[in-house]
Order: structure tokens, then sequence, then C-alpha cells
């Protein structure tokens, strides 16, 4: 079945659900999930750029017959990108954790001592 | 030695990042093995970013190439065009140019934290988070690649926000380190999205590669917005300036230096990807004027902010936002006439990227200089300290020069890059040499308030003495190199400048055919 | 020798550091030119604050960093109430302002094709 370019569309709402979240939800925790979403959008988009239509996965090695494998460099991107975000996530997260051993709250509106 | 130099691009990315993993190891036998580790690390990287400047600008800011892992780098397709796919390290004289600022201010840097960890538990890493860093700004701005760019953007956005957060102790230090990370990240995932989108649309990640092979439909619009805002975050111009603050003030002080030295080279990036990679495939008129926008706004907004702060190391912070201006508005008076390339423009961008490396050293020399102010008082704000003058000679000498150097006063270095800049945009439209000088005048007015709160006025009891040699050591050697390039100006500007404008302005061709040319 | 020169005016420092130098010097000759002989410690050498006495609190007298510039800052004050009103402090507002300017390079880079 067809399914065109319904993966790049997908990719485009995890990116655009993504902003949404950072921009608009309060809690510490879920700005960082909004940015994991913004993170697997753009994952995603790069995974399905190399896509090519009945393609086989991109290995030498004991390879059925086929007459087109699907594009390599793309998923490496996506590896690297995926562990980027891994570390970025992280750090986050821990900076978290100690916002709310600071402050007391995960509000984003009170943690704002440092503005002007 | 002429192997060494060969090596160097790799050379400079590894060393660091050798030093980084090498550091907690070391450590452990003692904090003086450690900082002669870290210090001799330093020092190499130093020598290798001489090195390979002095090879660089030997051959008059000619590209040169760097293949990683072989020597065949082009895979000849069927239809007869070749497709380079190692990852290719190109270094030409705007690439030179920025790892000589890297080298310079981590270097003083490094040397700068050792006498402020003395006595303090947590060097050990904070070291190894330093050399990461440094290993992330070299990676950014040698490589000739756009996917190994964006990793190196993260490297050095991890790690800057690892030592931004690094005193766990300080709630707003933990603040800063979310704010910033949350959008440092936002802006590479930005930046990924238009690698990615260039790479679906052309199938190459090389910068040369992409630059020959770009036309400029929608796809190519789309990824330089994404990039132009992407980097011009991390850069910190307004109105996307407002982490930058509280970074470079929450930051412990020797590494604030090293964060501007990062948005420096975001800004490299942004260089790079408006001049070598879109060149004039798009309108560089309306291009040019977006940065020139930019830049007003960020010289404005910072140095006005500055003015009402109450903590030294946020407004030394501000100070350093609206001079990342004054290089956008040279490179963007630059950008904007690159069709017509008149002369004023070539001396726009001089402007610009001199003061790149003018700002470097003398915001180094203010952030070292109020990490021994914030050392002896025990306090950042300024309503509190006063009459340090009696105790800190030397300090508030080293102040006053780099003071007088950022806000443009002859015969310093900031005087030189910006009589370049007023001079070049005052062709372009007088505007906006008015609004860079009294910006000038301001910043002066902003380091006025704060050497007469700090300085001036009476001894007080209960404050601390004269900063120690080695926190005295890194500002001299700063303050050197503020007064020998204001005193000479035209020597550097000729060896070093020049060339990296070269590179820039009509160096598209020679870094396009640096790549697709041999093989 | 030395200097850079942008096309329409030159700077040469050197030059610069001569003439200040000269500056200083006149300066210096005309200082000499005053009287040798005063009497220190007595009231020829105290200093003059329009005619007050000079408090023995001389700590009090330092004006701190706030307050050094208020004038301007008071003069100043619409644009600086609006401006610093602007720099909030919260992430998405941040963020907001991120996704703005993405929205107006967009805009003007399309427009200027």
């Amino acid at each position: 079945m067809n399914i065109g370019n319904l993966p790049f569309v997908v990719a485009a709402l995890l990116v655009v659900f993504g902003i949404y979240t950072f921009l608009f939800k309060r809690n510490l925790i879920k700005l960082v999930i909004g940015v994991s979403l913004v993170e697997t959008g753009v994952n995603l988009f790069l995974v399905t750029l190399g896509y090519r239509t009945g393609g086989i996965a991109p290995i030498w090695t004991f390879a059925p017959e086929a007459e087109r494998m699907v594009l390599p460099t793309p998923q490496a991107l996506t590896l690297t990108s995926i562990v980027i975000g891994l570390a970025t996530t992280a750090l986050l997260l821990s900076f978290a954790v100690f916002i709310h051993r600071h402050y007391g709250t995960l509000d984003v509106r009170k943690v704002k001592e440092l503005r002007g | 030695m002429t192997a060494l130099t060969n090596h160097a691009p790799v050379l400079l990315i590894a060393i660091p990042l050798l030093g980084a993993f090498a550091v907690p190891l070391i450590g452990k036998l003692g904090r003086t093995a450690r900082n002669t580790f870290v210090g001799f690390i330093a020092a190499i990287t130093a020598a290798f970013a001489g090195l390979l400047a002095a090879s660089v600008f030997g051959q008059a800011g000619a590209p040169s190439l760097y293949v990683l892992g072989g020597h065949g780098f082009a895979v000849p397709l069927p239809s007869g065009m070749s497709v380079p796919i190692r990852i290719l390290l190109e270094v030409d004289g705007m690439g030179a140019f920025m790892a000589l600022i890297t080298a310079l201010i981590t270097l003083t840097g490094a040397f700068f934290s050792f006498s402020y960890w003395k006595g303090r538990s947590g060097g050990t890493l904070f070291y190894s988070l330093l050399m990461l860093l440094t290993a992330g700004i070299f990676g950014m701005e040698l490589t000739g690649d756009m996917f190994n760019f964006f990793v190196f953007l993260e490297v050095t956005s991890i790690a800057a926000c690892g030592l931004i957060g690094f005193r766990v102790w300080l709630k707003t230090s933990q603040e800063a380190g979310f704010k910033v990370m949350a959008l440092y990240t936002l802006s590479g995932l930005f930046v990924l999205l238009a690698v990615g989108l260039l790479y679906g649309q052309y199938g190459g990640l090389n910068i040369a590669y992409l630059a020959g092979a770009l036309t400029g439909s929608t796809i190519d619009i789309v990824a330089l917005g994404l990039l132009l805002t992407g980097l011009a975050l991390k850069a910190g111009a307004v109105p996307l300036h407002m982490w930058a603050p509280d970074a470079y003030g929450e930051a412990p002080a020797p590494m604030s230096a090293v964060l501007v030295a990062n948005s420096q080279a975001s800004l490299y990036g942004l260089f790079r990807v408006l001049f070598t990679l879109f060149g004039l495939t798009i309108s560089v008129a309306a291009l040019g004027w977006i940065l020139i926008v930019l830049a007003l706004l960020t010289i404005f907004v910072g140095v006005t902010m500055a003015l009402i702060q109450n903590d030294i190391k946020r407004l030394i912070a501000y100070g350093a936002v609206s001079q990342i201006g004054y290089m956008l508005l040279g490179v963007g008076v630059g950008l904007a006439v690159s069709v017509a390339k008149p002369d004023y423009g070539f001396v726009a961008m001089q402007g610009g990227i001199f003061h790149m490396l003018n700002d470097a050293a003398c915001i180094g020399l203010l952030f070292f200089a109020s990490g021994a102010i914030v050392r002896a008082t025990g306090t950042r704000d300024l309503n509190r300290m006063g009459g340090l003058a009696h105790s800190m000679k030397w300090t508030s000498v080293l102040f006053l020069v780099g003071a007088f150097a950022l806000a443009g006063v002859p015969p310093f270095n900031g005087f030189a890059s910006k009589f370049l800049i007023y001079e070049a945009s005052f062709k372009l439209s007088p505007f906006l040499a008015v609004i860079a000088i009294l910006s000038s005048i301001l910043l002066l007015a902003v380091f006025v308030k704060v050497f007469q709160a700090a300085f001036l006025g009476a001894r007080q009891e209960g404050l601390g003495g004269e900063a120690p040699m080695g926190m005295m050591v890194p500002m001299v050697a700063l303050a050197l190199v503020v007064v020998a390039f204001g005193l000479f100006p035209g020597f550097f500007v000729d060896r070093i400048v020049t060339p990296a404008v070269n590179a820039l302005w009509y160096g598209r061709e020679a870094y396009i055919g640096l790549v697709l040319g041999g093989g | 020798m030395n200097g850079i020169s942008s096309g329409f005016g030159a700077w040469n420092p050197i030059a610069w550091a001569l003439l200040f130098l000269g500056v200083l010097a006149v300066g210096f000759a005309v200082r000499s030119l005053g009287k040798k002989n005063y009497k220190r410690g007595t009231g020829q050498t105290k200093v003059f604050l329009s005619g007050n006495e000079e408090p023995e609190d001389s700590a009090a007298l330092h004006v701190r960093g706030r307050h050094l510039y208020w004038g301007m800052v008071e003069g100043l004050s619409g644009y600086y109430r609006r401006v610093q009103a602007l720099h909030t402090g919260v992430l998405n507002d941040y963020a907001a302002w991120f996704v703005g300017v993405l929205a107006v390079v967009f805009v003007i880079l399309v427009l200027a094709r």
C-alpha cells in the first residue's frame, strides 16, 4: 500500500506539537517532553529521507535479491542525533531535579529569579 | 614539522578531546599533576592553532583540505560527477582566524581557572568539561561538513551548559543551565532540520558539495531561514539573546570568556552558511538587511540593558551581547552589498571580523577582572562593593584597559575595528553609524559605572586583597594583546583579518573547487 | 607606516600616541608654571566642596552602582519599562521570540525571492 508522503507529514506534526508544548506548557518536565517531541520529529524526518520505495536494508551480507536498497547515511545521521538527544535530555532532566530541590516548584513561571 | 602541520586540523580537535577524557584519570594522581596536564594540553592546542594559522595565512588564506580517514574522498558517479564521501575538514582564512581566537581564549581561561579552583574541590570535572568545550569549538570552526558542524554544535551546547550549571549548590545557576540548555537544544534541532532538508534535496552533506549544487528553490529558503535563526540564537542576537546574561553571568568566571568564544563560533557558522554555502543564490540584499536590523537591535538593547544591571557579571554579559551586534553589523553591511562588492563592503567586513578578535580579548579581560573582584569581595552585587582600587591596583588598571578597549577609545584595539565599522556602515546608511557610535559611548558609560561602583571610593573593611599571580598573568597577557593589536592594527589587519575576509567575500569558488575539482 | 585605512579615512595609532604625549607634555609645561611653594596640610590643599565641610565618614560619600546613572534611567524610563518588561525570565516567552523571529525571517525571505 502506498503511504506516499505520510511520514513527512507525521514528522512535521511531531515538530509542531513539540513546539506547541514548549511554548504553552508550564511544568518543566513538560518542556523537556516538548523538546523530546521536536527531536523525535526531526529523527523521523531524517530516517524517512533515506527511504526508497521497495528498498531493502542497506546490508550487503546475505542480501536478498532486490533492485534497490534504502540509503544508509540518514540512518547514521539519525543514530547520532538520537545519542545527542539522550545526552541533552539527561542534562535537562538533571537541571530540572536541581531546580525542584532549590525552588521547590517545577512551574516555569515561578522559576524566574534571573530576569531583566 | 610539515607532517604535524598537515595534521593540525584534526589534532586541534583530537588533543582536547583526549585531554577531556584523560583528566579524570590523571586527577587521581593529585592536583599538581592535573593542573600540569591541563596546562600542557592547553599549550599544545594553542601551539597547533598557531601552526595551522601560520600555514594557512602563509598561503594567503587559500583553503586547505584534511580528509578524515583516507586520501580519496571523491566517488565518481556514472553521470561523470563525483561526490565527496568522507568527512572533510576544510580550513580557509576565516577558519584559521577563528581557531586563533579560540586558542587565545581557552589558553588564558585554562590558566585563569588554576588559581580559581585553588582550595576548592570539583576542579577535575570542570577541566574535563572545559576541554570538551574546546574540542567542540575547534570542531565547529574547522569542519567542512554540515552534519559534522551540527554534531560539534551539540557537543559545545552540552559542555557549555554543564559548565553554566556547574555549581549545583547555587539556585540561579541551575535555572540558567536549564533555560540555556533548552534553548540551545531547540536551536540545534532546527539546524539539524535544515541540514536534513538540504541533504534530502541534494544528496550530500559536504558544505562545498552543497554550495555547488544549491539552486534558490523553496527548500533552500526554508533551510536558510532555519539555519539563520538557529545560529543567531546561539550567537546571542536580540531578540533571541535573553539566555545570554543568564549564561555568562552564572558560569564560573574563567568560563564566561570561553562561552563568549562559543557564541562567536556559532556566529562563524552563520557567516560560513551565508557566504560560502548559500553565496549569491539567494537575495543577499534581504539577508544583509535582516542581519543589519538584528545587529542594530542587539547593539542598542544590549548596551541599554547593561546600564541598569546590579550584578557585575550580568552587566558585562550584556556588554558582550552588545558587541556581537557590532560583528553582525560589519558583516551584514558586507553581505548586503556583496553583489556589487564596493570597497566599503570589504572594509565593513574587515571591521566586523577584526572585532571578533578584539571583543574576545577585551571581554576575556573584563570577565577575568570581574572574577578577581568577586573573589576579593565575595559578592557580585555592585551596590555592595567600593574602594577596591586601594587594594587591587593592578586589577583596576587592567579593568580600565579592557573597558576602554571595548568601548572603542583610542589607541586600543576596539577603536581600530569600530573605526572600520563606523566608516563603512556610514557609507551604506548614516543611521547605522549613528546607532553604533552612540552605543559605544553608552558602553563607556556602563563601564564607568562599574569602575566607579567597584573601584572608586573610600577603602572598605573586610575586602580581600590583590588578585593572585595565577589570575594576574592571563589578564596581563590579554591586556598585552589588546595594546599590541591597538598600536599596530595595520599589521594584524593585513596579515590575519584580510585573508579571513577574502575567504568569505571572494573565496567561495576556491572553497568549492578544492573539494569538487580535486579528489 | 602602519595604520589602517577605511577608504575614506585613516587611523594611525602611533601618530595618535605621539600627539597624545605631545599634548601631555604641553600640559605638564603649563603645570610647571604654577606656584611651587605651598604648605601641605593647611587650608591650601583641602578639597573644595562648594564651601561645605568635608564629612568625616568618607565612605558614605560613595555613590553606589545603582544610583550612578539614575538621571539617565529616569529620562529613558518609558523605554526601560517596556524593554525590561519584555525580559520576563520565563522560558516559554524565550521560545515565543524564537518562533516569532523564525516566522518573520521566512516571510521576508519568501517575499524577497
